[in-house]
């Protein structure tokens, strides 16, 4: 197998895909809660990626993305035996996964990815783990066979009631910190505005929060500062200092503010790339 | 002296009216009749005083000499004795603080132009090759590991292999370089030239292995595991510094390392070619007084920016910039705003940049260090309208190799300490130089650096023998 090549590729959801990767330099040294910055092409993005799995021996990793824009859309493009341009990685810090009694695993939407190697390590390392995952609408739901075999409880939600619970995942979550007692860990991984309402869920209760923050990234080894994140009135970058931070802490109106930069020039680039030409142009591949 | 010899011929540079609009090099090069010419000004003293300015003892008059007489391919290949970069630091280095700035031509007219001499050199070179190469040692087995493809990481590695040495070179990014790549535009040093330099090390059998990430990905006991017998580290000055004051955070406002890394390392400024987006602000700020600062400010006017301000808080004189980087600046029409410091950021309801606080200043008595402190002026704060702002005041050291190898002492300021004869570190068998090491500085300190630690791990290796002097 060749560096970087795509082993196996499966769509699971309505513009959700799943990739499994040969990268054995990422998988001697990953940890659950790290990620990687993968290039598709030459003249492409680099784009930060939650590692949803991986296989030591086998020096595979899986990842899980949706198809959102330019890059997303190329990547979700390749076939199975081609190579990415370049990973790296593993980057940011490990999650905690030790000494643990209760964890409340939180995933919304493609965040339940990077969720499960965070709950399966709690798990596996002796805490009681319930997990809550929610998506707008049963198409959209991922990973439920995984959650559910590494979960003591889990709890289906989605937006419209089309599967599982109607409900968004912190009402099953405020109810179980009513009535649970020993939960000492919330971790929560989803869109920005998921887990602040997660986070404004499991204050009062007192709960630590552990979010896992998506900004904008370009290098991804701290030496641009492109991805700074405000916690608890300081500045952080994300991707050395992070991915996660105390969820209670967490400037989200600026996260939110920041993930938006460029989202003008990300509407142009898909709609450049995939407009049918009226006039008889062939479409623009990557260089 | 005549006045021929008290005139410099002059670099032709593309005329700034279009300069500004494109990312071509600015500079063009001297012809062969230029070059002769410049190189006849020199008067092949017999203790050059250039030579003690070169933070790696280039002969100069030997090169120049051999300049004049026509033979430019050997030149080159002089210079390249010390310094295996000459391409680079001939367009880089601040040659008005080192060689240049000791020249005897200089004391009565214009230096010498070494640096334009040196390019010249290399440039031909590179264009019109004769076969001819520098001896190499015989291969003698031993494999040493480089980490960071910077100026002090290429010239370990190109030092270490023509000594017959097994190098590989780990580089966290996707392209080969450094600063060379990321840090430095296109306009004043063409990836090209970068990537003629990468060639001649891969022609010498270095091998350079991209987006491995050393401390993550590898670690350094691993690499010792695997049989390297030293490792150097130069993993540069890679951690921005932001000005600290409010607003910071809005979009807009980019350090230089983000701005330019965009732009000259995923040619955001090629909408054609490349998927990266940059900001294409009208109205710029650019923070600092260094080449960083101006490379940024440059960059901006060719993406778009119709009034790119550079914001300095000392005087015009006390910029650290290369003074034909100012001279090129000032030409391409930025517009300068000394003893000006930013106060605040101001943006609006969505979190987008829309204007700066800064604060007018003067100079008042001088502080300990004895240069005069800037102070506030009554009533002089202004609000200027902008919407991008790149913040070039300086970094730190990055921090991913050395929190993933505590053991190495590093200072209080993350730099990693060295013993500067030698570039050893603490850590038997690791060595350690350039910016990593000293803080942001220049190309040449930092090729410097690499030669110096090049030669202490060839000792190493060859005497075994680490903290004491080698047997002669």
């Amino acid at each position: 197998m060749k560096p970087y090549e795509i082993i196996h590729r499966e769509q699971i959801a309505e513009g959700v895909k799943i990739f499994i990767v040969y990268a054995p330099l990422i998988t001697k040294h990953c940890q659950p809660g790290q990620f990687l910055i993968v290039m598709v092409h030459e003249n492409g993005e680099r784009i930060p990626l939650t590692i949803a799995d991986f296989d030591r021996e086998r020096g595979i990793v899986e990842i899980v993305f949706q198809e959102v824009g330019k890059s997303t859309l190329q990547l979700g493009a390749m076939e199975a035996g081609e190579c990415l341009q370049a990973i790296v990685g593993p980057l940011g810090h490990a999650s905690e996964i030790t000494g643990w009694k209760g964890v409340v695993a939180v995933g919304g939407g493609i965040g339940v990815a990077p969720v499960f190697p965070i709950a399966r390590g709690c798990k596996q390392n002796g805490a009681r783990v319930t997990s809550i995952i929610g998506a707008r609408t049963r198409e959209l739901l991922i990973y439920e066979e995984k959650m559910r075999a590494i979960s003591d409880e889990l709890i289906v939600c989605t937006d419209d009631g089309s599967y599982g619970r109607q409900a968004m995942v912190t009402e099953p979550l405020r109810e179980l910190l009513e009535t649970e007692e020993e939960i000492d860990l919330c971790v929560a991984i989803g869109p920005a505005i998921m887990m602040k309402s997660v986070a404004e869920t499991t204050r009062p209760f007192g709960v630590k929060t552990i979010v896992s923050l998506n900004s904008i990234m370009i290098d991804g080894t701290g030496m641009c500062g492109g991805c700074r994140v405000s916690v608890g009135g300081k500045t952080y970058f994300a991707c050395v200092d992070g991915p996660e931070f105390d969820g209670h802490e967490v400037d989200f109106e600026l996260l939110m503010a920041r993930q938006g930069m460029y989202r003008d020039q990300e509407k142009e680039a898909v709609d450049d790339s995939s407009h049918p030409c009226k006039i008889g142009l062939p479409p623009r591949k990557p260089a | 002296m005549t006045k021929k010899r008290s005139t410099r011929v002059p670099m032709r540079p593309q005329d700034p009216g279009a300069r500004n609009k494109n990312f071509l090099e600015v500079n063009l090069g001297y012809t062969e009749e230029e070059a002769l010419e410049e190189a006849s000004r020199c008067l092949m003293c017999k203790g050059p005083q250039c030579v003690k300015g070169c933070p790696v003892g280039i002969d100069i008059p030997g090169f120049i000499g051999r300049i004049k007489e026509g033979r430019f391919n050997d030149a080159a290949r002089l210079i390249k004795k010390k310094n295996s970069l000459p391409a680079v630091c001939g367009r880089v280095c601040p040659q008005e603080e080192q060689c240049e700035a000791l020249c005897v031509v200089g004391k009565k007219g214009d230096p010498v132009g070494i640096g334009n001499l040196e390019r010249f050199a290399a440039d031909h070179e590179a264009g019109n090759p004769d076969g001819i190469t520098l001896d190499m040692a015989p291969e003698n087995g031993h494999k040493i590991a480089v980490i960071g493809s910077g100026p002090a990481g290429l010239t370990v590695a190109s030092d270490l292999a023509m000594k017959g040495y097994r190098v590989t070179v780990f580089e966290a990014l996707h392209k080969a370089g450094g600063v060379l790549a990321y840090g430095i535009p296109e306009f004043r040093l063409p990836k090209a030239i970068v990537g003629r330099e990468l060639d001649y090390l891969a022609s010498m059998g270095v091998e350079i292995r991209c987006n491995i990430l050393v401390g993550a990905s590898v670690t350094l006991p691993e690499l010792f595991a695997e049989g390297y017998r030293a490792v150097f580290i130069g993993t540069g000055a890679g951690l921005p510094r932001f000005l600290k004051v409010p607003g910071e955070n809005l979009n807009g406002v980019y350090s230089a390392n983000e701005y330019l890394t965009r732009s000259n390392l995923m040619r955001a400024y090629d909408l054609e070619e490349a998927d990266t987006p940059i900001a294409h602000g009208k109205r710029v700020a650019v923070f600092g007084g260094g080449n960083v600062a101006m490379d940024a400010a440059r960059t901006a006017l060719r993406l778009g920016g119709e009034e790119v301000h550079l914001f300095y808080r000392r005087s015009r004189e006390e910029m650290p910039a290369r003074k034909e980087e100012v001279h090129h600046a000032d030409e391409e029409g930025i517009l300068w705003q000394f003893l000006t410091a930013p106060l605040e950021f101001i943006g609006d309801e969505k979190g987008r940049l829309k204007a700066l606080r800064s604060q007018r200043m003067e100079l008042g008595e001088p502080d300990e260090s004895g240069r005069r402190k800037p102070i506030p002026i009554e009533g002089g704060e202004l609000v200027t309208e902008i919407d991008t702002a790149i913040v070039a005041i300086g970094n730190d050291s990055n921090p991913i190799l050395t929190r993933s190898m505590p053991e190495i002492d590093t200072n209080r300021w993350g730099n990693i300490v060295v013993e500067e004869a030698t570039g050893r570190t603490n850590c038997r068998g690791i060595f350690a130089g350039g910016d990593i090491v000293t803080g942001a500085a220049t190309v040449i300190l930092a090729a410097g650096a690499g030669r110096t630690a090049a030669n202490a791990i060839h000792e190493y290796v060859q005497w075994i023998t680490w903290g004491e002097a080698p047997q002669s």
